[in-house]
Formats: structure tokens, C-alpha cells, sequence
């Protein structure tokens, strides 16, 4: 008996990461903390190398190794870049808030890439345990970031809410895939959808497995009923963490939708359309509604996430590949806005204040027109008022989702978003209208100052020009969908 | 003749950039170096916008001065601009209300000088965009875009009651502008993947389709037009507003509404349109009946002038749903000579306003003793207001009476006892506020207008007495388009 090598260059991002992360938590044991910068040097580097590595590894056609669990797609390759990105960006946000509040060590670093890693196997996963793995990975990286503050009353029950929500979904979502399991005989992606497709009875086990993945799928991408533990981990979270969790995790999320639902269930696409219907609509309901309420920014922006996630559902709901690529749009474009708008957060803070609460955004404009004006594009992108990148990803979303003919879904999410934009226009009011009730000065590191200006005109930018981001959505998923 | 043209988007994105300019100039440290620019800017805008009316076709319906470029091959979206004839002269009159809001805020705005001027200019280059767009997104996009530095102008600089002004505005025209893109991506798929406004004029619609679309353009429109009932966010948006964006709402904002219904509503679904025109004749005549008693008791001239604007609009809403060429022409030269009857009429208050520092009617009295130049500006502007033949209010008014009697007797009838109406409440505040003793110390203290105020009410005094003696070189240039808009309509697309 013969054990045949699987081809590792498919793999060579995931190999590049491992090592690399490997190398860092040893670097990292024999540095004094004034050298800990090289750390995080090693871990940009890192992110650099991963991204290169995938650039050049990629092919147009999808290929499968390690069994056919992995595979190796258009789609894979453009979420992990976007990935790369977005935790990049994220580290350098959070450089200055993490070592003014001594969270500034190598755990921070190698959690970081270890849920990385987390969502890279997610992302490529073409078997139900690889991307169980893949997610699992994923969560208990977040689970001991958000406990990263072991002091703060507030962290430690939000990591240990997090966590305990956390395990129930994987609970319901590994239950849902030992039905699937049953009823088709494969765990494999592409063989569980080719037996769906081609089975006529035992529908009522499958349809039974199909809830509880969906419970579970809706558990990890925090949409209503399944979204409790959204604002509480967001908002005592530390605020550099927050911002981890609500940008590349949701990245990965998407592919973890599109590779369960679109690619291994397409077959009961009849089933789980309703179910993300009812989720899509509580969604935006409740996270529209809910966040008027706020004012912890950071459990405003948790809200708004929930409904973002519904605006999200809108395009898979739809059941097509204009939709998929519509979702893909929508949640690049939320990675963007929701990092420059946590990221403003950060900007805000500084050691021993934390810019939580709505009014610490009063009188932005006169402290520092040119954050006001980045915070203001942020808040009309969430909103999805053009000329920003936001309206482009409801636009997409939602012509996919009145294409599949659900039109008084399109018509409610438009009154919701409409709801929405109060609560974003209450911050651009506080910024601009009201007086500053702080005068400190606002200076953010050189490279922090640079980044969040390139988000926050990105945003514009992309809100000009969409059309590359579109054009690349669509070609990954039609490249990997089919 | 016009291929090939660039003007368009000069027109758009020269006040855009000046306006980027401007802001670039910073804090208030440069405030008149930030004026400067502004001031050339908005002048700029002007002397482009003008090639538009000298060489413009009087001849055809089609769209003029045409730019296609592809911008989003994802969802077939264009970069597509084009004027006509009914289109066409709303560029002119947004390209000189701008120049008109630079010059007059010139000393008035003390505060944030670059972001005012600046918020200004940009408004008036995607008011410009609305106007000239082919493509529904790009459409939508300046549409919605406009919001943005209208909200912040209001929100900053406006009255007391600001915020709560600018939110409402905001979600009012937000809520309805939504539904009017759910009806652009419902006819985007049902034409086969085209986002074209021209394409959208030939696709077949049923009935009750038809109906639905036709209300949520209403919802957009009526709200921006505004038409009573979703008036109400109007007389708290003017109210607070300072004095630019009064001007720039009442001049051209509202306008944008009702040219909407022109270039969406009528000829998409022209059978909706024929089959509600009685509800949106009823609409039109209870704006300018009611809205007309209304600011007949207002006690606030920035209030009354608003009401007012209202019942005006009514008549231009009436004039399209008449459906015959005297009425629809005579809506636009309504709307053209409302754009410069309103705009100066808030200027005058403006003008008051930045000496006495109240609107309040009561608060005056007698101000003629002190300015009688202002007074002899406010007293041609007030008789516009209410229809004075001679002036531009008389022309459009008068056109849209007359058709309305063609169409049933008391339609007529009721539009105009705006004449009266209309009269009575601008020139009895007129009296109150300008004749008499001189009411206070206040009042006593006054000075007369400066050049600069003069220059402007100067300029829209010629306008509106042009308009009024002369009104043919305005409605040859839509004559065109609006038979065949007319014609178009007329057609069942069922």
C-alpha cells in the first residue's frame, strides 16, 4: 500500500503561515519588550510573504489536493488576499492602542495569524471537517484575544460569553453535518452535492441536517436569531480586538456560506433560501432598530453588523451567481468600511481614555477636519449613500435579490436601511454640528494617519469606481462556483 | 454638431474640483483666499454652463451635448450625460444661483468659510449631474449625493433648530429617493439588463406595474417637489438653513423633484400617469389653495416664503398632469422664474436677516425709511412673488391657468385664486414689514444694502423682469422637447 504525496504547492500559503507563526512565538521568547517591534515586523513580513506566495500560486481552474479536502480556487485566492490585507491593516491600527494598554506581545501576534490560519483553511476547505477544523481554529484564536486584557471584568465575560456561544454552534453545526453525513455517506464538499442532486428520497434527514448547519453558519456570522453574543463581545472586547473580529473573520464567513450552502447544498437551494429570508429580514430589522439605541459606539457598530449580515444574506438568498458575487462585493466592502470606522475608533483613543461613547465624536470636524471628513465617509458608506462604496454594495445585493423576484424583501431592506441611516447621520451630527467637549489634540502615529486616510478615501474612491472590485468578485465566483 | 462635446462634464466637475480646492485652502486663517477661489470657481461654472443655451438646437427633442463612456460593465452602467430642451436651462439657472450664493455669503458666513463655499460649489456641480444624466445610477448618484453637502450646510451653519431640520431632511428624501431605486433595479432587469433612462422610456409596462413603479417615483419626487402632503419638511429645512441653502433648495432643489416627474414618471409610465393625474391634480391644487392659506398665517418670513414655494410648486405639478402643451410649458417657465423669485426673495430676507438677526415679521416695521433701496428690490421681488404681469411669476402662472380652464373650468378656477391668495400674504408681510413708522431701534439702526447685495438683487431683478417681458427665448428652447415628451406620453405602453 502506496501513500501518494499530496501536491503541497496548493497548499504553500497555509505551510508559509504555519512556519512562520511557529517561528515568531520562538523569536518572540528571546526578545526584551523594547524589541518586541520585531514581532510585528515578523508578522507584516509574514502577511507579505503569504500574499505573494498566493499570487503566484494561483490558477484560473479550481485544484484539489489532500484528497480532494482542499482545493485551490479564483475564489479562495482572492478572499485570502483580501484577508492578508485586512489583518495587515488591522495590526497596524492597533499598534499603538495595544502597547499603550500592554497587550503589545508576541501572543497577540501569533493569535492573530494562528486565526488566520484559521480562516485560510476555511476559505479552501472542500470537506465538511476540514472546514470544521479551519473554524474551530478560527474561534478559540478569537476566544483568548478577546481575553487577551486578563484583568478587565468586562473582556473576560465577553470571552467567556463568545466562548460558550461559540462551542454551542460548532455543537449544532457538527450535529447538522453528521445528518448530512448520514444521509449522503461523504463528508466531501463536491460528492455530498453530487448525491443531493442526484438522490430523490430521505429528504426529510437531509433537510434535518440543513437547519442545524444553517443554525450554526448563522451563529458564526451573527445574524438574528443567532446574533446575542454580537454586542457584548464586541463592545468589551478590547477595541483593537473588536476590530480583528469585524473585519477578516466575516471574509471567511462568506466563504464558509459559499462553500457549504452554495457549493455542497446548491441541491436544497429550495430550503435554505426561505431560512436565510426570515434571517435576512430579522437582521436588518433588529440591527437597524437596535443600534438607534446605542451609544457605545462600539455596540452601535455591533448592531450595525447584524444588519449588515442581513444586507449580506440578501445576495446568497437569491440562489444565484450574480448573487454569490454580490455577497462577495458586500462583504469586501464591509471588511473596508467596517475597519476604517473601528479603526476611527482607535484613531479617537489614547492611554488611559478610550473613545467609546458616541459623544466622544462631538466636535470632531473643529478637533481635526481631515478624521471628520474620513469618519463621515465611513458612516455614509455603512449608510450606503453614494458617491461611497457602500451604496454600490447594496446596490448589488439588492438587484440580486429582486431578480430572484423577493420583492418586498428588497422593499423592506430598503426601509430599513433607511432606519439605519439615522443612527450614522446621529455621528456625522456629532462631528459636525456640536461643539467638542475635548480639546486633545489628535495625533495618530505617521503610519496609522496614512492608512486610515488610504481606507477612508479607498471608500471614495471605489465609490467612483467600482468597478474592478466588481469585476474581480464576479470572475471569482464564476470561476469557482459553477 | 454636438459629438463629441465635453461640456457636460465640465459643467459637473469644475465645481467639484474648485469646491476640492476650496476645502484645501483649510481653516479660516485663509478665509479670503478660500473665497477668492470660490468666487472664481462659481464664475467659471457660469461661463461654461453658457455654450449650453448659445449652442444649443432649438430644433429636436433629442438629447444634446451627449457623453457615453462605460463606468460599471458589471451592471451595464454608464457614464452617460445629455440635455434637453427641458433639462437644459435648469444647468443655467443651478450655474448662476451658485454664482449668486458665493457672492452673497461673501462677509455673511464668518465661520468655516472654505467648508461653506465649498459645500456650495460641489452641491452645484451634482445638482448639474442630476440634471444632465441619461443613466439611472448615475442619476441616483448624483441624486443622493447632493444630500450629503446640503445636510452639513444646513447642520453647520443653519438656526437654532438645525439638527433636527437637517435629519428630517435628510430621511425624508433618503426614504423616498430608495424606493425610486428599487423601481430602477425592478426595470433594470425587466428591460433586459439596462440601466438607460432612454431605454426605459420604450420598454412596455402592464398596468398595475406601471402604478407601482409611478408611486415609488412619487415617493422620491413628491418629496423633493415637495407636494402637500410630505411638505413638512420643507418650512423646517428653510427655516433653519442659512441664507445659501435656502436659496439653493428653493431654486433649484425643488426643482429637481419636478423634473424628476418629466424625465421619470411621465414618460416611463405614462399610463399610470394619465390614470392617477386626477390624484395628482388634486394634490397639485390642494398645495396651492391650502399651502397658500397656510402661509398666509405665518408669523416667520423665511416660514411664509417656504409655504409659499410650496404653492407655487403646486402649480408646476399641475401644469405637467394637465397633459397639453400650454400647461407643461408653462410648469417649466414657472419653474424657472420660481428659481429666481425664491432665490431672491431669501436673499432679501437674508439681507435683513444679517442685520436684525430675527425673521420675525413682528420684529419689523418701517424698514423702507431706513433702506429705500432694499425696499424698492424687495417690493419687485414681492410683486413677482405674487404674479405680477411684467414680472416672470405672471408668465408661467398664467400659462398654467389657462390650461387648466381648457381642461375643466375649475381646476382653473381654484389654481387661480393663488393670485389672491399669493398677493395677500407676500404683500400684506410686504406692508408689515417694509411701510409704517420705523418700529424700534433696531429698525432705527439699519443701513442700506451694500454693493454687493446690490450687484446680486441687481442680477436677479434683470432676470426676473427679462423673464417677464420676454419670456420667448425660454420657451422656444423647450418647444421641442416638450411636444415630444407630450407626444411620448400620449402613447399607451401597455
Amino acid at each position: 500500500m502506496t501513500f501518494p504525496m499530496p501536491n503541497l504547492t496548493l497548499a504553500l500559503p497555509e505551510i508559509f503561515v504555519l512556519v512562520m507563526v511557529s517561528l515568531i512565538l520562538i523569536v518572540d521568547l528571546f526578545l526584551s519588550a523594547k524589541n518586541r517591534f520585531v514581532t510585528y515586523a515578523l508578522t507584516q513580513i509574514t502577511l507579505l510573504g503569504a500574499a505573494w506566495i498566493t499570487v503566484s500560486t494561483h490558477s484560473a481552474v479550481p485544484q484539489y489536493t489532500f484528497s480532494n479536502m482542499f482545493v485551490d480556487d479564483a475564489m479562495s485566492d482572492v478572499l485570502k488576499l483580501m484577508s492578508y490585507v485586512a489583518v495587515s491593516v488591522v495590526l497596524v491600527y492597533s499598534r499603538t492602542y495595544i502597547s499603550l494598554r500592554g497587550m503589545f506581545r508576541g501572543e497577540f501576534f501569533a493569535l492573530a495569524l494562528f486565526a488566520l490560519l484559521g480562516m485560510m483553511v476555511m476559505i479552501s476547505a472542500n470537506h465538511f471537517l476540514v472546514l470544521y477544523m479551519g473554524l474551530e481554529l478560527l474561534s478559540l484564536s478569537l476566544y483568548a484575544m478577546v481575553a487577551l486584557q486578563r484583568d478587565s471584568a468586562l473582556a473576560t465575560e465577553a470571552a467567556m460569553k463568545y466562548f460558550v456561544l461559540g462551542a454551542l454552534a460548532s455543537g449544532l453545526l457538527l450535529y447538522g453535518m453528521s445528518m448530512l453525513y448520514g444521509a449522503t455517506g461523504s463528508l466531501n464538499i463536491n460528492q455530498v452535492a453530487t448525491v443531493i442532486q442526484n438522490t430523490t428520497g430521505n429528504h426529510v434527514v437531509l433537510t434535518f441536517g440543513l437547519v442545524f448547519v444553517v443554525a450554526g453558519l448563522a451563529f458564526k456570522l451573527g445574524v438574528v436569531p443567532f446574533h446575542m453574543w454580537i454586542p457584548d463581545v464586541y463592545q468589551g472586547a478590547p477595541t483593537a480586538v473588536t476590530l480583528f473580529i469585524g473585519s477578516a473573520p466575516k471574509i471567511a464567513a462568506f466563504a464558509f456560506v459559499a462553500r457549504l450552502l452554495v457549493e455542497g447544498l446548491q441541491g436544497l437551494v429550495q430550503d435554505w433560501q426561505g431560512m436565510l429570508v426570515i434571517m435576512a429580514f430579522l437582521s436588518m430589522a433588529i440591527g437597524n432598530i437596535t443600534a438607534i439605541a446605542q451609544t457605545n459606539i462600539k455596540r452601535m457598530l455591533a448592531y450595525s453588523t447584524i444588519s449588515h449580515m442581513g444586507f449580506l444574506l440578501l445576495g446568497f438568498l437569491s440562489g444565484t451567481l450574480n448573487g454569490y458575487s454580490s455577497s462577495m462585493f458586500y462583504v469586501l466592502v464591509y471588511v473596508l468600511m467596517s475597519v476604517g470606522g473601528f479603526g476611527m475608533v482607535m484613531l479617537m483613543s489614547r492611554q488611559g481614555f478610550e473613545a467609546e461613547n458616541l459623544d466622544d465624536f462631538k466636535g470632531l470636524n473643529q478637533r481635526s477636519p481631515w478624521y471628520a471628513f474620513m469618519m463621515l465617509l465611513f458612516m455614509f458608506s455603512m449608510a450606503g449613500i453614494p458617491p461611497t462604496v457602500g451604496f454600490y454594495a447594496k446596490l448589488s445585493v439588492l438587484q440580486a435579490a429582486l431578480q430572484a423576484g423577493f420583492v418586498w424583501l428588497v422593499v423592506s431592506a430598503v426601509l430599513f436601511s433607511v432606519i439605519g441611516a439615522f443612527y450614522y447621520l446621529r455621528i456625522i451630527k456629532l462631528m459636525y454640528f456640536d461643539a467638542p467637549q475635548d480639546e486633545t489634540p489628535i495625533r495618530p502615529e505617521g503610519d496609522m494617519a496614512m492608512l486610515i486616510s488610504t481606507n477612508g478615501l479607498a471608500v471614495l474612491a471605489l465609490g467612483i469606481l467600482p468597478q474592478p472590485l466588481m469585476a474581480l468578485c464576479a470572475y471569482s465566483i464564476q470561476r469557482s462556483l459553477l | 454638431m454636438s459629438e463629441g462635446s465635453t461640456l457636460l462634464s465640465w459643467v459637473i466637475w469644475l465645481p467639484i474640483v474648485a469646491g476640492l480646492l476650496v476645502l484645501a485652502t483649510g481653516s479660516d486663517r485663509n478665509a479670503q483666499f478660500a473665497r477668492i477661489i470660490a468666487l472664481i470657481g462659481a464664475s467659471a461654472n457660469f461661463l461654461v454652463s453658457i455654450p449650453l443655451f448659445t449652442g444649443f438646437n432649438r430644433l429636436t427633442s433629442d438629447m444634446q451635448f451627449v457623453e457615453l463612456a462605460p463606468w460599471i460593465e458589471t451592471f451595464n452602467i454608464h457614464y452617460h450625460l445629455g440635455v434637453d430642451g427641458i433639462s437644459m436651462l435648469f444647468i443655467l439657472l443651478t450655474t448662476f444661483t451658485t454664482l449668486l450664493v458665493v457672492i452673497a455669503g461673501w462677509n455673511v458666513i464668518q465661520k468655516k468659510v472654505a467648508q461653506y463655499m465649498a459645500a456650495f460649489l460641489i452641491m452645484s456641480g451634482l445638482m448639474n449631474g442630476v440634471f444632465s444624466a441619461l443613466d439611472a445610477v448615475l442619476f441616483y448618484v448624483f441624486w443622493e449625493a447632493m444630500l450629503i453637502p446640503m445636510f452639513i450646510a444646513i447642520g453647520v451653519w443653519g438656526g437654532p433648530n438645525r439638527v433636527y431640520a437637517a435629519v428630517k431632511f435628510f430621511l425624508y428624501t433618503l426614504l423616498g429617493s430608495l424606493l425610486m431605486l428599487v423601481a430602477f433595479i425592478y426595470l433594470y432587469h425587466k428591460s433586459g439588463g439596462s440601466f438607460s433612462i432612454l431605454d426605459y422610456h420604450k420598454l412596455p409596462l402592464a398596468l398595475n406595474v406601471q402604478i407601482m413603479i409611478f408611486i415609488a417615483f412619487f415617493t422620491a419626487f413628491a418629496v423633493k417637489v415637495p407636494m402637500w402632503p410630505v411638505h413638512t419638511w420643507l418650512p423646517d429645512a428653510h427655516v433653519e438653513a442659512p441664507t445659501g441653502g435656502s436659496v439653493i433648495l428653493a431654486a433649484i432643489m425643488l426643482k429637481l423633484g419636478a423634473y424628476g416627474f418629466l424625465r421619470f414618471s411621465l414618460p416611463i409610465v405614462p399610463d399610470a400617469s394619465h390614470s392617477l393625474s386626477g390624484i395628482m391634480i388634486a394634490l397639485s391644487l390642494i398645495a396651492v389653495v391650502y399651502i397658500g392659506l397656510v402661509a398666509l398665517a405665518q408669523s416667520d418670513m423665511k416660514k411664509l416664503i417656504a409655504y409659499s414655494s410650496i404653492s407655487h410648486m403646486g402649480f408646476v405639478t399641475l401644469g405637467f398632469f394637465l397633459f397639453n402643451n400650454m400647461g407643461m410649458e408653462g410648469a417649466l417657465v414657472q419653474m424657472i422664474s420660481h428659481g429666481f423669485i425664491s432665490g431672491a426673495m431669501f436673499l432679501c430676507v437674508g439681507v435683513m436677516y444679517d442685520r436684525m438677526h430675527s425673521r420675525e415679521i413682528s420684529d419689523y416695521g418701517g424698514v423702507a425709511n431706513k433702506m429705500p433701496m432694499f425696499a424698492a428690490f424687495f417690493m419687485l421681488f414681492a410683486m413677482a412673488n405674487s404674479g405680477l404681469p411684467g414680472t416672470s411669476g405672471f408668465v408661467g402662472e398664467f400659462m398654467v391657468i389657462m390650461a387648466a380652464v381648457k381642461v375643466n373650468f375649475w381646476y382653473g378656477f381654484l389654481a387661480a385664486s393663488t393670485l389672491i391668495f399669493g398677493a395677500a400674504y407676500t404683500l400684506w408681510m410686504y406692508k408689515r414689514v417694509v411701510f409704517g413708522a420705523v418700529a424700534n431701534a433696531h429698525v432705527e439702526k439699519l443701513e442700506d444694502i451694500s454693493k454687493r447685495e446690490f450687484f446680486v438683487l441687481g442680477l436677479l431683478a434683470v432676470a426676473v423682469l427679462g423673464m417677464g417681458l420676454y419670456p420667448l427665448p425660454f420657451t422656444e428652447v423647450m418647444h421641442a422637447s416638450v411636444n415630444n415628451l407630450l407626444a411620448h406620453v400620449a402613447q399607451s405602453k401597455l
